[in-house]
């Protein structure tokens, strides 16, 4: 259908509509009108990613100076595919509309691993080495070396790229993974540079976080994408966990030894070519007194995004003096990581700022802040140099160079803590030491700053003024949806007691605790036994689920889930939970039935969806915290608290809800879907953990609803089930859950709708 | 003459019947008295037809035993052993207790098959106007309404037997209790033991080979509950014990199962990130260490293992009731049938074509409940050979074979001829002429006469319709009788093409004639019947022509 969003003509590629698809277009356009940031929540299931996508190819056919591109990220590979192939419906949709391609390029871009054709390099399994190698064989100077002696392999498909591939753009379409494959084999040209080069021009651009958020990959690929367009994180509920993990290091003591090789290796190298091509290293040192004006000038002119481990002064400055030759900067790195072995060599738990540790650097091995600073583009220009194919090698190194120049360029925002042992095994002694970001807001804000818009969405994002604070920006608008339902077709309770009224939860005084546990156990052969075909169980963590395990077996609850169901259980190995996955999902479709024992944040929770058959009921055991006990944690929840006045309860209340939220949220998958949503813990009934859940949860979770012991829950789960089997049309969600475009336009409905949306 | 062919089980003698001196013989399907110096059964009796058996009282003077039959009639035999009454009681008291063991058998049997009848007559009410209109009325007797029919019943019904899974907590029915000194007691069944063999081939295999050479079947058992497989926490075995190398290959085979690369991509966990930080970046997550437990980790995975397997055991199940033709146990791969052939599942499906892979998604994708497209439930048909479908059994010469694609061509044609059709104004009829032909091309019209077949639907009373569909039911039913005799290979053909002839004919009169004069009432100006008589004609010329020729090879 064709909708009028507040003055722009969308194409919808469906027949009907869902009212809160209709706001959250409206919510999207405002916010695009305004140039502005935003944040929006809307369920999951309840066609997010086909509205976003309407809209915003509406908006860039219609205001093609006003809006370029659009960049859409998500969290997996498998969702990424989605997203294409909405994309390509909605232009099948244009192409059958209006008769003519909307001339519209759209493409994935995934790492080499899932985009690379050349059989040699696809030998190597491993993502690391598939890179590697692939890097072995398309830089520059293996080229050249190819030139004049054609034994050294390069790629066929690369060469091909260089050649051509510049000239002949990708004809507009839409290109998955597989299709850009396909292209490549098809005119020999290599499919992951082919859509690297392309993505500059593309309109839509659909890739990982990542290649926005890591700073490493993010210089390299999204540099120069264009100021002008809409950035989407779609599943974002996690991003701030994301923009910290890629501004973290983590140093054991064998990445010191290994850097120590390194260093060695690199020193070899040097030898050699200073004995046989001294122009060579000549020329980087000149290179290097004129500094790295280039990078600036880009910057200047924003035409490349900036990076937040390459700040704006190193730009402007020449590298100094004492790491400008190649020797010099070796033993320099030598003299670092002797110092760091020296700091790993403690006897209790030392946790530091950044200045303080510079300052002990200074004083011990007389290493200055500045140098430190140039660490990583140094290295970085010095390999380039030594024509070093094999990085992967180095890579200890090149972990300690950007550890250096991440320390020496924050005094804020992060802490070094470094423990001298696990704190379970205090007998066995474990260096480690931890680098790690507590501010979210440092890797994200170049994408903030660079491009106009930036869509922060997902299922639970809620409480949603939590966003704009740990990621520092003003979004314009902020809005949550929820879920017009004809029949309800979610069913969400806490059950806080077992039949003995024994109070149920996870906290650590109670969870060892053989009532609670039994209890639990209860409760889910119980829910076992009433609930049709797939059950999926989220603990809080995976030491949790295996000490609770171990008990049931004991108390042989697990001989009565097998009665009624096959068990499986998520592991730490992947490969392991995958191989239970897919024999879940067998189970479920052969009627078997099956229950998953899953951990909340572990890989099952994020990503892998139940729809139907798959998850009729979820049940949430206990509340998914963070283990607290961590230094890096309580660092963490400091800074919060001094920095942006969050309280270190909120924050980890709402960490925990989000989380329980998103592991609940996995069974609803749209609106002819239904299931059992179960909250076991008293804790849950708390207003202040309640009222933390997405709307379009709380919005079902009656009073109630709040207090159930095990028998009351089945008893209700059982009602809810009988309801939900019996037949529902399209009839019955015609004009209340589901709109044709009449009822869309009608003047009540849409007074309706306005009183649905609540801003915040 | 019978008596060779039948298990005797019983011989009593001396046993007067009407009086008369005799034998009484019990065999497996009947019972037989034969008078002495005779040399065949006076007397005969199949079990099924037995309703119950009667004794005399002890009191009376007579040892008899009287049979009573379902048309209830009665044969009573007398037990006149010359020894004296004892061994008089003790003959009839053993007859009575075969009788007592075999009656209820084939009690059953007849019960079992009367059900079977009834069901089938009461799911198919198509079949049960049949059954009137052909048994009830006595056109054809019911066994042999039966005999073609219940053969095909009893087919599809085998077939329809569902294979049965293995329940996930087999080993959990078997409830260890203690024997009150100091040991345990674990009961086991034999549909245990086939879920146990069926979901841990290995363990067959290891019964296979050391029962009962080795060691006897309960000390195997015994063993068994002693190993991982009963005890699922149980890390550190004995390495006499039969199964401590099976912990070691199981896990292996878990490991080749994960090294496998999986064909759906959207839960393949592994694959599922686009990439890693790198080595050395990111936060370690406190709950992303590993458990220190190792018992935990051990019965976690053993727990996914016996679902799997359990699953894989179902799999095997139906595949075996396919498949029948692998059962032999000779070579390495029957050992492990479910293993070897979801290698070959996994293999083709990791190498899913993009096409696939693509609609995959777009099922995942779709909103249902946003798209407009009703799909509207239908039967599928089944054609076995679908070129006569196409073109029917059309005479080749009455009109030239078309094939398809000049069907194709010719429709195409006029299609795009309609669409290029232009005005052409100098060649218009003047309009009074347009509008007679017009009317002439209406219903009614002279032009229109030979569509009239259309409106059949609506000139024929419901009713009417309904007892016509009965009719041909019934008569083709009869044909198919009739036709299935040919060619007459046997002496029960020729017997049952006669009758069928007299049954088409007994059909003819008693109801299509009915039928015709009802017809005649209404004044219907085609003839419905006409098919139906044409139908029956064809029938009678075979059986003439096969009598005449039937004749004079006897002369």
């Amino acid at each position: 259908m064709k909708v009028n969003v507040d003055g722009l003509l969308v194409y919808f590629p469906y027949d009907y509509i869902y009212p809160e698809q209709f706001l959250y277009m409206m919510e999207l356009k405002r916010s695009l009108d305004a140039k502005g940031h935003s944040v929006l929540e809307m369920p999951s299931g309840t066609g997010k990613t086909v509205s976003l996508l309407s809209l915003i190819v509406a908006y860039l056919r219609a205001r093609p100076l006003d809006l370029t591109k659009l960049i859409y990220c998500s969290r997996t590979v498998p969702e990424l595919e989605k997203v294409v192939e909405e994309l390509r419906n909605l232009v099948q949709y244009y192409e059958k509309e209006t008769g003519e391609s909307p001339n519209i390029l759209g493409l994935a871009l995934s790492s080499r691993k899932n985009l690379c054709i050349n059989s040699e390099v696809l030998s190597e399994r491993e993502g690391k080495s598939i890179d590697n190698k692939c890097y072995t064989m398309t830089a520059s100077f293996m080229r050249m070396r190819h030139k004049k002696d054609p034994a050294v392999p390069v790629c066929n498909f690369y060469e091909n790229f260089e050649q051509s591939g510049k000239e002949f753009p990708l004809p507009s379409d839409i290109y998955s993974l597989d299709d850009l494959k396909e292209y490549g084999k098809e005119k020999g040209v290599c499919p992951y540079f082919l859509a690297r080069y392309s993505i500059t021009h593309a309109n839509i651009v659909i890739y990982s976080y990542h290649y926005l958020l890591d700073p490493k990959i993010a210089d390299l690929v999204s540099r120069e994408l264009s100021k002008s367009s809409v950035v989407v994180f779609d599943e974002a509920h996690n991003i701030d966990s994301v923009c910290i993990d890629s501004m973290s290091v983590v140093i054991s003591r064998r990445t010191l030894d290994r850097c120590s090789t390194n260093i060695e290796t690199l020193n070899r190298h040097i030898q050699r070519i200073k004995d046989t091509d001294q122009q060579k290293l000549k020329d980087e040192y000149t290179k290097m007194v004129q500094g790295l004006r280039e990078s600036n000038a880009a910057r200047e002119t924003e035409m490349v995004m900036s990076n937040p481990v390459l700040p704006d002064e190193i730009l402007q400055e020449a590298i100094p003096g004492n790491i400008r030759t190649a020797e010099h900067f070796v033993n320099f790195m030598k003299r670092f990581n002797e110092y760091l072995k020296t700091r790993l060599r403690v006897q209790h738990v030392v946790s530091e700022t950044p200045p303080s540790f510079l300052k002990d650097c200074a004083t011990k091995v007389c290493i200055e802040r500045k140098p430190l600073r140039f660490c990583a583009e140094r290295l970085r220009s010095l390999l380039r140099t030594l024509e070093q194919a094999d990085l992967h090698d180095l890579s200890a190194l090149t972990l300690i160079a950007n550890f250096a120049t991440l320390i020496s360029t924050y005094a804020k925002g992060f802490v070094l803590i470094i423990e001298p042992f696990d704190d379970r095994t205090p007998t066995v002694p474990n260096p480690v030491m931890n680098f790690s970001c507590m501010d979210a807001s440092i890797a994200i804000k170049p994408v903030f700053d660079r491009f106009q818009s930036v869509i922060i969405t997902s299922g639970t994002l809620s409480p949603l003024d939590m966003y704009p604070k740990i990621l520092d920006f003003r979004p314009v608008t902020m809005a949550t949806f929820s879920m017009t339902l004809a029949r309800t077709c979610l069913c969400p309770m806490i059950v806080s007691k077992g039949n003995d009224q024994v109070a149920m939860s996870s906290k650590y005084e109670t969870r060892e605790d053989v009532a609670v546990i039994r209890n639990y156990g209860n409760l889910l052969v119980e829910l076992a036994c009433v609930v049709p075909d797939g059950m999926v169980c989220f603990f809080t963590s995976y030491v949790y689920m295996e000490t609770i395990v171990a008990a049931w077996y004991e108390q042989g609850i697990i001989d009565q889930i097998q009665k009624h169901k096959l068990l499986f259980i998520e592991t730490q190995d992947a490969a392991e939970t995958t191989l239970a996955l897919f024999n879940y999902q067998k189970a479920c479709e052969n009627g078997r039935g099956a229950v998953l024992l899953s951990v909340a944040r572990g890989k099952v929770s994020e990503g892998i969806d139940f729809d139907h058959h798959l998850g009729r009921a979820v049940v949430m055991f206990g509340i998914p915290y963070v283990y607290t006990q961590s230094r890096i944690l309580k660092a963490r929840l400091e800074y919060l608290r001094d920095q942006f006045q969050i309280r270190e309860n909120d924050f980890l209340t709402f960490d925990a809800m989000r989380h329980a939220a998103q592991c609940v949220g996995r069974v609803i998958r749209g609106k002819t879907d239904y299931g059992i949503m179960v909250f076991a813990d008293k804790r849950f009934s708390r207003a202040d953990k309640r009222g933390k859940l997405p709307r379009w949860i709380q919005e079902y979770l009656s009073d109630g609803l709040c207090n159930l012991s095990t028998d009351e829950a089945i008893h209700i789960s059982k009602k809810f089930l009988r309801t939900m089997a019996q037949p529902f049309s399209r009839e019955d969600q015609l004009g209340l859950s589901l709109l044709t475009l009449e009822q869309l336009q009608s003047e009540e409905m849409q007074k309706k709708m306005e009183q649905k949306m609540q801003y915040v | 003459m019978s008596r060779s062919s039948e298990d005797v089980l019983l011989i009593v003698g001396a046993v007067r019947h009407k009086k008369v001196d005799g034998t009484l013989y019990m065999m497996r399907e009947r019972l037989a008295w034969m008078q002495s110096n005779k040399n065949n059964f006076s007397v005969s009796h199949r079990y099924c037809d037995i309703k119950c058996q009667k004794i005399s009282p002890d009191s009376k003077e007579k040892v008899q035993l009287q049979l009573v039959m379902h048309d209830g009639s009665a044969k009573t035999f007398q037990f006149n052993n010359t020894t004296g009454r004892p061994a008089q009681q003790h003959d009839r008291d053993s007859v009575k207790e075969v009788l007592q063991q075999l009656l209820p058998k084939s009690h059953q049997k007849i019960s079992g098959e009367l059900e079977e009848k009834n069901r089938l007559l009461k799911d198919d009410p198509e079949l049960f106007q049949l059954y009137k209109d052909l048994v009830v009325s006595q056109v054809i007797t019911a066994e042999e309404f039966w005999a073609s029919k219940g053969k095909k019943s009893t087919n599809c019904a085998k077939n329809d037997k569902q294979p049965i899974g293995v329940s996930a907590a087999f080993l959990a029915d078997i409830k260890p209790q203690t024997d009150g000194c100091n040991g345990i007691k674990y009961n086991l069944t034999a549909d245990i033991i086939e879920s146990i063999f069926r979901t841990y081939p290995i363990v067959k295999m290891k019964h296979a080979e050391h029962v009962p050479h080795e060691m006897s079947e309960s000390s195997f058992w015994t063993q068994f509950f002693q190993s991982h497989y009963f005890h699922r926490d149980r890390t550190n075995m004995s390495n006499k014990d039969v199964f401590s190398d099976c912990a070691k290959k199981d896990e292996e085979e878990m490991k080749v199962e994960r090294a496998k690369p999986m064909g759906d991509l959207s839960i393949d966990l592994v694959q599922i990130k686009d990439f890693s930080l790198g080595e050395g970046y990111g936060l370690v997550n406190e709950d992303q260490k590993g458990s220190s437990n190792h018992t935990h980790l051990t019965m976690i995975r053993r727990f996914n293992n016996h679902s799997t397997m359990v699953l894989k055991a179902c799999e095997a199940n139906k595949r075996a009731a396919t498949v029948t033709t692998d059962s032999v146990p000779t070579s390495n791969i029957s050992t492990h049938p479910g293993r070897n052939r979801v290698m070959n599942e996994m293999g083709q499906s990791s190498h899913l074509e993009p096409q696939t892979k693509k609609q995959k998604i777009q099922n995942k994708l779709g909103f249902e409940d946003l798209d407009n497209t009703e799909s509207q439930e239908s039967v599928n048909l089944k054609l076995s050979k679908l070129e006569r479908y196409l073109h029917g059994p059309t005479p080749l010469m009455a009109t030239r074979y078309n094939t398809s694609e000049d069907v194709l061509t010719a429709t195409q044609n006029v299609s795009s001829e309609v669409s290029e059709w232009n005005l052409d104004l100098s060649q218009v009829l003047g309009s009074s002429v347009a509008v007679g032909v017009l009317g002439e091309l209406s219903p009614g019209g002279s032009l229109m006469q030979g569509t009239s077949e259309q409106q059949l639907q609506q000139m024929v009373s419901q009713h009417l319709q309904e007892e016509m569909k009965q009719l041909y039911n019934a008569l083709l039913e009869l044909l198919r009788h009739f036709w299935n005799c040919f060619p007459t290979s046997s002496k029960f053909l020729e017997e049952k093409v006669m009758r069928m002839k007299s049954a088409l004919e007994r059909f003819q009169m008693v109801k299509l004639l009915a039928f015709k004069e009802r017809l005649q009432q209404y004044h219907y100006a085609i003839n419905l019947t006409g098919h139906m008589d044409e139908m029956l004609s064809a029938a009678y010329s075979k059986f003439d022509n096969w009598q005449i020729k039937k004749l004079s090879k006897k002369s």
